[in-house]
Parts: structure tokens; C-alpha cells; sequence
């Protein structure tokens, strides 16, 4: 028994096999969350480059700004379709709540990586303090997204007539309010259809986000990262909740700036 | 042999603040790039140098994130580019979708 452990000990070259190592320097749990964001970067990619295929097989409108109205037969203006704020009725300010949501989401980016930082310093009142900020601005980009898909779904005041074919395959002719997966008064079909799923997508993930981040903070309030010796885990949520600031900084320019 | 277990009491180390300043650093860059964004998306005349800029920073503000905010930048080189070599396949998707798109456009509109 003896023998056969000094041989692993003095061996650097059987070291390698040896157990104890760690492959890329990095622990098992960081490894594995890098490889799944890998993967959820394309799935993400498969989403917003569709986005950009069926977006080039529209024309985009064209007239001045002043004069757009929605239509299936063109892609329309981003800051023409989201220039609603909550509480201020029938104000034209476009990209304002989305830049604000974009804002929420980046400071809570930065309070998820100050968190982190005191994780590897073994402060447990820092970590329990940034994580309450990065679950608050979590929250709040969700209940904003709320907002944002409600405004979507209903509607402007005056609506658009568009010719379109119904779920019954009747071709009509109607004023069109909001949006659903068959006609929108902003554009194609497509349009909202693209804006469903690949914001649904990703405030699936930032819902995901809120509950591990929640799960975070109060296993660090309790003190279960000072019995488990390490702050780690802070580290592997830090990651998947960057990721999720990632993807919102390409559908931002996907879909609202472009 | 070093063995890890299961501390009750871990010492705190006190706060490093050259870190911390480059958090924060980080956080304004992305920020100015954001509102630069802002800005061009009301300023500049649609087109396609527009969106190519958009795209740069886009691409910029990523690898902010990715390699300050996600410490990427601090793994192993091995680590790095098993991450960033396979997204290099997205671009033959962009390139593949946007042709097909193009194509389409040209049998619908014409």
C-alpha cells in the first residue's frame, strides 16, 4: 500500500493520472458551467441569426419616420414599435425603457461580479450584500420585461389595418390591435413571432438566474460557503448570470437598435 | 499531503481596492458604449455601416464581459479557446442565413 502511494508521489509524469488533478485548472463545476454556456451560446446564436435571415428577406420601410404605419409587407422601425414608458400614456419616447432595461441589467452584472470578488475574499457580509443587489436587479429587469411583452401584446391606441390570412385560412381585412403568434400591427408575422421566442428565451434564463441567485444568497446568509470552506459556488452563478447579461447585449442590437 | 476539508471559520481577506476600481472601470466602459449605441441609433442614417458598427460594439461590449466580468481573460489558454474556437462556426451560419434571406427576398418582392 505504501509503496504503491510514494510511486504516484514521486512519478509528476503519473501524477497527471493520479486523481487530485484539475483538467484546464479550473474545478469541475466551473468547467462544466463554461461547456453548458457554450452550448446556450448557440442556441442563443441559432435564435438571433435566424432573426437576421428573416429579417434581410423583408424590406425594410422605407417613407420617413413620421409617416410609419405598420404593415406585413415591410420590417418596421425598432424605435417606432417600442417607444412606450410605463405610467406616461400615449408619449412618444423611443428605446427610453428598454435602454433602462438594459441599464438594470448591466448594474446587476457588475453587483454579481463585486459579489464574486468578496466571495474569493471570504467576506460573507459583502457577498449576502452585492447578492441582495444583483437579486433586486434581477427581479426588476423581469418585472420590466412583464411590462414590455403586456405593452406588445396589446397594443397601440390606434392599431393597423392589415390584410392577412386568419387561423381559419380565411383571407381578411381588419384594423389590427397588439400582436399574436398570427398577426401583429407592427410588421410580418414573423416579427412578433421572433420577438416571443427569443425574449421569452431569454427572460426564461433570467427567471432561471433569479432563482439561483436567490438559492446564492441565502445559502451565504446561513453560512453554508463558510462551513463548506469556499465561495465557488458564488462564482459558478456569477457566470451563468453574466451569460444571461451577454445575450440581452446582442438582442439589444438585434432587435431594438437595429 | 495537503487534503482539503471542511473549515468552520474562514479568515476574511480585506478588500482589495485596485480590483474593485476595475469592476467599477469595467462597468462605466460598458456603459459609454451603451449610450454611444443610444446615440448613433437616433443620429446616423440607416444602413449598412451603421449596422456593421453596431455589430463592433456589440462584439466590443461582449468581450468586456466575457473576459473582465466572467474572468475568462484569467483561465488557461487551453480553456480561452475551447470557449471562443467553436463560436468561430456561427459565422458560417450568419454567412449561410443571410444568402438564404437574400435569396427569398428576391423570389418574393420580384
Amino acid at each position: 500500500m505504501s509503496a504503491h502511494s510514494t510511486a504516484i508521489g514521486v512519478s509528476s509524469k503519473r501524477g497527471v493520472w493520479g486523481g487530485g488533478n484539475e483538467p484546464l485548472k479550473a474545478s469541475y463545476g466551473k468547467l462544466m458551467m463554461w461547456f453548458f454556456l457554450l452550448s446556450d451560446i448557440f442556441t442563443f446564436a441559432a435564435f438571433l441569426i435566424t432573426y437576421i435571415g428573416i429579417r434581410v428577406s423583408y424590406p425594410a420601410y422605407a417613407g420617413p419616420a413620421t409617416d410609419f404605419v405598420g404593415s406585413n409587407e415591410y420590417w418596421p422601425i425598432p424605435e417606432l414599435v417600442f417607444d412606450a414608458i410605463p405610467f406616461v400614456h400615449g408619449v412618444h419616447l423611443p428605446l427610453v425603457f428598454v435602454g433602462l432595461m438594459t441599464f438594470i441589467l448591466i448594474a446587476s452584472s457588475v453587483t454579481m461580479v463585486l459579489a464574486v470578488e468578496a466571495g474569493h475574499r471570504n467576506d460573507r457580509n459583502d457577498v449576502v450584500k452585492w447578492m441582495l443587489w444583483t437579486l433586486f436587479g434581477g427581479i426588476t429587469f423581469l418585472g420590466c420585461q412583464a411590462w414590455e411583452w403586456n405593452h406588445f401584446i396589446h397594443g397601440s391606441d390606434t392599431g393597423a389595418v392589415l390584410n392577412y390570412i386568419n387561423v381559419f385560412s380565411q383571407n381578411v381585412t381588419e384594423t389590427v390591435f397588439g400582436a399574436n403568434l398570427v398577426v401583429n400591427e407592427y410588421g410580418p408575422a414573423s416579427f412578433a413571432n421572433l420577438f416571443f421566442f427569443i425574449t421569452g428565451f431569454h427572460g426564461f434564463h433570467v427567471t432561471i438566474g433569479v432563482i439561483l441567485l436567490f438559492m446564492v444568497f441565502y445559502q451565504a446568509a446561513v453560512g453554508v460557503y463558510d462551513r463548506r470552506g469556499h465561495y465557488e459556488m458564488v462564482e459558478k452563478v456569477g457566470l451563468y448570470w453574466h451569460f444571461v447579461d451577454l445575450v440581452w447585449v446582442f438582442v439589444f442590437t438585434l432587435f431594438y437598435l437595429i | 499531503m495537503d487534503i482539503q476539508e471542511n473549515k468552520s471559520t474562514l479568515s476574511v481577506v480585506p478588500r482589495n481596492d485596485d480590483k474593485i476600481k476595475k469592476i467599477w472601470k469595467t462597468a462605466l466602459i460598458l456603459l459609454l458604449i451603451t449610450a454611444a449605441e443610444f446615440v448613433m441609433a437616433f443620429t446616423m442614417p440607416r444602413g449598412i455601416l451603421l449596422y456593421v458598427l453596431f455589430m463592433v460594439l456589440t462584439v466590443w461590449k461582449a468581450k468586456y464581459i466575457m473576459m473582465e466580468f466572467m474572468h475568462l481573460g484569467d483561465e488557461v489558454k487551453p480553456l480561452i479557446y475551447s470557449i471562443l474556437v467553436p463560436i468561430v462556426f456561427l459565422f458560417w451560419l450568419i454567412v449561410v442565413l443571410v444568402k438564404e434571406g437574400t435569396v427569398i427576398f428576391s423570389l418574393r418582392w420580384y
